[in-house]
């Protein structure tokens, strides 16, 4: 009989192996899944993991990677505060749209004025935006012990209708022929997040990504408040005795990662997309939790988990275009992705054994 | 007498540790026959292997006279052994009834089975009402409950591992009058413990363990037990000693200290007094889940206390959280080593810096300093002889023992002016056992006030200048621990908590 047995220590060698036999597994199954529709798999993963970085057109995606990868990373640090605490927010795709919204609403308020404070007043308030949203599981949770994942969930949903009602309504582009949809900040330049460098895909939400990762570093590697919430994940009574205040750090992990989640729904809002429309979310909050995991909740990991993600969703629509594979079968495969992490990183403090099972 | 169980050469290694080598032990029917040995003797091994928990990798075992390798504890109940563990499997929220009917294959109609419940505890003299909920009993009576779920099966062998460390001395003797007409019905019972005058008072028998072997077997009635200690750790043990008791101006004082319990089945601590001078050791006895955690984190900060319930020094700290005391010097540690006193996973380093950051500087500005951590976590290592390979293991990774002088190492170094410490050696072998309290009266001596929370009444005599007891929340009166006896302590302990002595 196999059966797994707890390792007295946690191994390193498999914490740092988790995410690479991961990507193989998923290499290997994920070809099984294209073989299986009658595409070749080796083409299939090629086209995915190769085309956007190598192929003909890369000089298109490069620039694609960092700015699918960059909100991606940004929401997942955020995440990451929490999710090491044990503080649970899923959703960061909520505090995302609210973000944008207010950060948006600011700039476009003061249309058609020109001033360069105006660009910095944006990402003040849509910081705040999202940081606000997230306070609301964050009270309610300090206050009356709610579920911080409901109530953090459901306020998505609440977001998405005021996005819908705000696109359509108040922020609606009054020279829009009655489109929905706000005015385009892309043509508005004091408000427009434009990139640093022409057509390299370096915009603010990028600078912002790199600084929040180094933060979050040096947070957990060096700062009293980076220790308190691992204490915490690891053992909440430890961390209470060692002096913790648990409702201090709900706030602060909340207040955090929606306020980065904001940051991110901002700078897209006013770059990439340019445009509040009613479905310009695309889902970055959610996929941001599956960056987290895959990057163990360690910022250099985010980094790397949030540029593959972005690497899979490129390639998957190269794919999709070139090879004609469907849609679902990249949500497949990128859901084994986060299945495999999961599964391999059970080695991380379990080890198997071959013999007769006992209850010890 | 004939013989009812047979062990013969029995013999379970784990990796890096043999737990019972080559163990033979012979048990006849009607016999008590005490299993006497240190922690991690392999006394819990053994009864596993005769429960069925645990498979031996050789040696045979017969019970009544036929071949007996039960390979499941339902095997070894259907045999006729029963179990009573050290630590209870019931549910608070559950009755009597519903709790027993849940550890039964074939549990009968709820109606049938309350009627067997009263009837076996009137026989044994265990009264018990099958309604009552577990999380209003106490702990003499949750063993009840245990024991009656053992004799519902009608046990041939009933095994009771330490089943006097939850109980006060006259639960004790209820306890043994129920064992005793047992042993008048035929019943042989395998009693595990360290408590030697109870193995006097009570057995037929001893076997005794030392690091998996069998060191020798005695009539416990014949033997001192001063002789079984001995013959139990192997060497001649040397009782902790202070010199000279003189005591200081009064650093701690609780007046009336009144706080509900956190948890739904804790214990609200009920105007609990004392004052405690410098250099001076307060022992608090009782039987657990009176409060003891409650205490301990109140006094940790854990929990906050109204203006004026907690002075230190004459300046009242009850609203100071567990950081701010730390600095003042009201050091503690708690009972549960890991996951309270320690994070499980995290580095020796890092559980040195969870309590030791302010004290011992390791933190400027919010950023932590972790070669100082690490060096720290050295120092107590070498100063308290914790065997593990260095600083950089996980918490988990120790023996209990061993985490254990590390937790009090950790607090100790510290120089604490009060030091509230909650078991400070439970499940700890002997030689760290006196360790532990050797530092604690070093400590005492030293200037330092210490609390020593423990349900270990002989520690708590063998260190302790007052005594105190806590008994549902509430402290009985210090009173000096010299010529105290067990009755008097007894009583201080909330006596027999009113449970019926069993009519025989």
């Amino acid at each position: 009989m196999v059966r797994f047995e707890k390792r007295p220590q946690p191994s390193r060698l498999f914490a740092y192996a988790t995410p690479l036999l991961a990507v193989l597994a998923t290499f290997f199954f994920g070809g099984l899944l294209f073989a299986a529709l009658g595409k070749d798999p080796v083409v299939s993963i090629v086209t995915i993991f190769w085309e956007p970085l190598f192929g003909e057109f890369s000089f298109f995606y490069r620039p694609q990677l960092l700015i699918k990868g960059a909100p991606l990373v940004l929401i997942a640090i955020g995440l990451s505060l929490g999710f090491k605490a044990g503080i649970w927010n899923i959703g960061a795709e909520g505090q995302y749209i609210m973000g944008a919204l207010v950060g948006a609403g600011v700039g476009l308020a003061f249309y058609p004025t020109e001033s360069v404070l105006i660009f910095p007043l944006m990402v003040l308030a849509g910081a705040l935006g999202g940081m606000l949203w997230a306070m609301i599981p964050a009270l309610l949770k300090v206050r009356f012990g709610t579920n911080e994942i409901l109530v953090s969930l459901m306020l998505v949903y609440v977001a998405e209708q005021f996005l819908a009602s705000m696109s359509l309504g108040l922020l609606k582009n009054p020279e829009g022929f009655g489109f929905p949809g706000s005015r385009n900040l892309q043509q508005y330049p004091s408000a427009h997040n434009a990139e640093i460098i022409a057509g390299s895909g370096m915009h603010c939400g990028v600078v912002a990504a790199l600084i929040a990762v180094i933060f979050a570093y040096v947070l957990f590697a060096r700062h009293k408040l980076g220790f308190a919430i691992r204490v915490t994940g690891e053992a909440p009574r430890a961390a209470r005795f060692s002096g913790v205040n648990p409702s201090r750090l709900v706030v602060f992990c909340l207040g955090a990662s929606g306020m980065l989640a904001g940051l991110a729904g901002l700078f897209e809002v006013s770059g990439p997309a340019g445009q509040v429309t009613i479905d310009f979310n695309v889902g970055y909050g959610f996929t941001a939790i599956i960056v987290a995991f895959l990057g163990r909740l360690n910022p250099i990991g985010i980094v790397l988990a949030g540029l593959l993600m972005a690497l899979t969703y490129i390639g998957g629509d190269i794919a999709q275009s070139q090879l004609q594979l469907p849609a679902a079968a990249i949500q497949v495969f990128q859901g084994m992705l986060l299945f495999f992490l999961l599964a391999f990183d059970l080695f991380t403090n379990y080890r198997l054994r071959f013999g007769r099972s006992e209850v010890a | 007498m004939t013989e009812l169980l047979s062990l013969k050469g029995l013999t379970k290694a784990y990796p890096g540790v043999v737990a019972n080598d080559d163990v033979t032990l012979s048990i006849g029917k009607g016999e008590v026959h005490a299993l006497l040995g240190e922690n991690g003797a392999g006394k819990s091994t053994l009864v596993k292997m005769i429960y069925g928990l645990v498979k031996p990798d050789s040696g045979e075992m017969t019970f009544d006279g036929e071949v007996f390798l039960p390979p499941e504890p339902r095997a070894a109940r259907a045999a006729g052994v029963g179990m009573v563990f050290q630590h209870f499997s019931l549910f608070d929220a559950l009755s009597v009834a519903e709790n027993i009917a849940l550890g039964m294959e074939d549990a009968p109609k709820m109606n049938t089975l309350s009627e067997r419940i009263s009837e076996v505890s009137d026989t044994y003299g265990l009264p018990l009402s099958p309604d009552r909920i577990v999380g209003d009993l106490s702990a003499g009576e949750r063993q009840r409950v245990e024991i009656i779920r053992c004799l519902l099966q009608a046990p041939r062998l009933l095994i009771m591992d330490e089943p006097t460390s939850v109980l006060t001395p006259q639960e004790v003797d209820i306890l043994f009058e129920t064992l005793r007409k047992l042993r008048g019905e035929g019943t042989s019972i395998l009693y595990i413990s360290h408590k030697l005058e109870e193995i006097r008072a009570l057995c037929d028998a001893a076997t005794i363990l030392r690091l998996g072997k069998v060191v020798g077997t005695c009539i416990p009635r014949d033997t001192t037990a001063r002789d079984m200690a001995e013959m139990m750790v192997g060497k001649v043990l040397t009782t902790p000693k202070r010199s000279g008791v003189s005591l200081g101006e009064v650093v701690l004082e609780l007046d009336g200290l009144s706080l509900p319990s956190p948890s739904a089945f804790g214990m609200p601590l009920r105007d609990v007094s004392f004052a405690l001078q410098k250099g001076e050791i307060l022992g608090i006895g009782g039987v657990a889940g009176n409060g003891q955690d409650e205490l301990l984190a109140a006094l940790s900060g854990e929990m906050r206390a109204p203006a004026g319930m907690l002075r230190f020094k004459g300046q009242s700290i009850g609203g100071d959280g567990p950081v701010r005391r730390r600095q003042m010097g009201v050091l503690a540690a708690p009972e549960e080593r890991l996951g309270h006193a320690a994070a499980p996973d995290m580095s020796l380093t890092e559980n040195a810096m969870l309590t030791g950051a302010v004290r011992e500087g390791l933190e400027q500005n919010g950023f932590l300093n972790w070669p100082a951590a690490r060096g720290f976590a050295q120092t107590i290592i070498e100063a308290f002889d914790v065997r593990t390979p260095g600083p950089a293991n996980a918490a988990r990774s120790l023996s209990g023992g061993n985490l254990q002088k590390f937790v009090i190492g950790r607090e100790v170094l510290q120089r604490p002016e009060v030091l509230v410490v909650n078991q400070p050696t439970w499940g700890v072998d002997a030689s760290a056992a006196a360790a532990i309290r050797q530092a604690l009266l070093d400590l005492a001596e030293a200037g330092a006030a210490v609390v020593v929370i423990s349900q270990d009444l002989d520690e708590l005599m063998e260190i302790s200048d007052r005594f105190a007891a806590l008994n549902e929340g509430r402290l009985s009166a210090p009173r000096p621990t010299e010529g105290l006896t067990v009755e008097q302590i007894g009583l201080m302990m909330g006596g027999a908590h009113g449970m019926e002595v069993a009519h025989v």
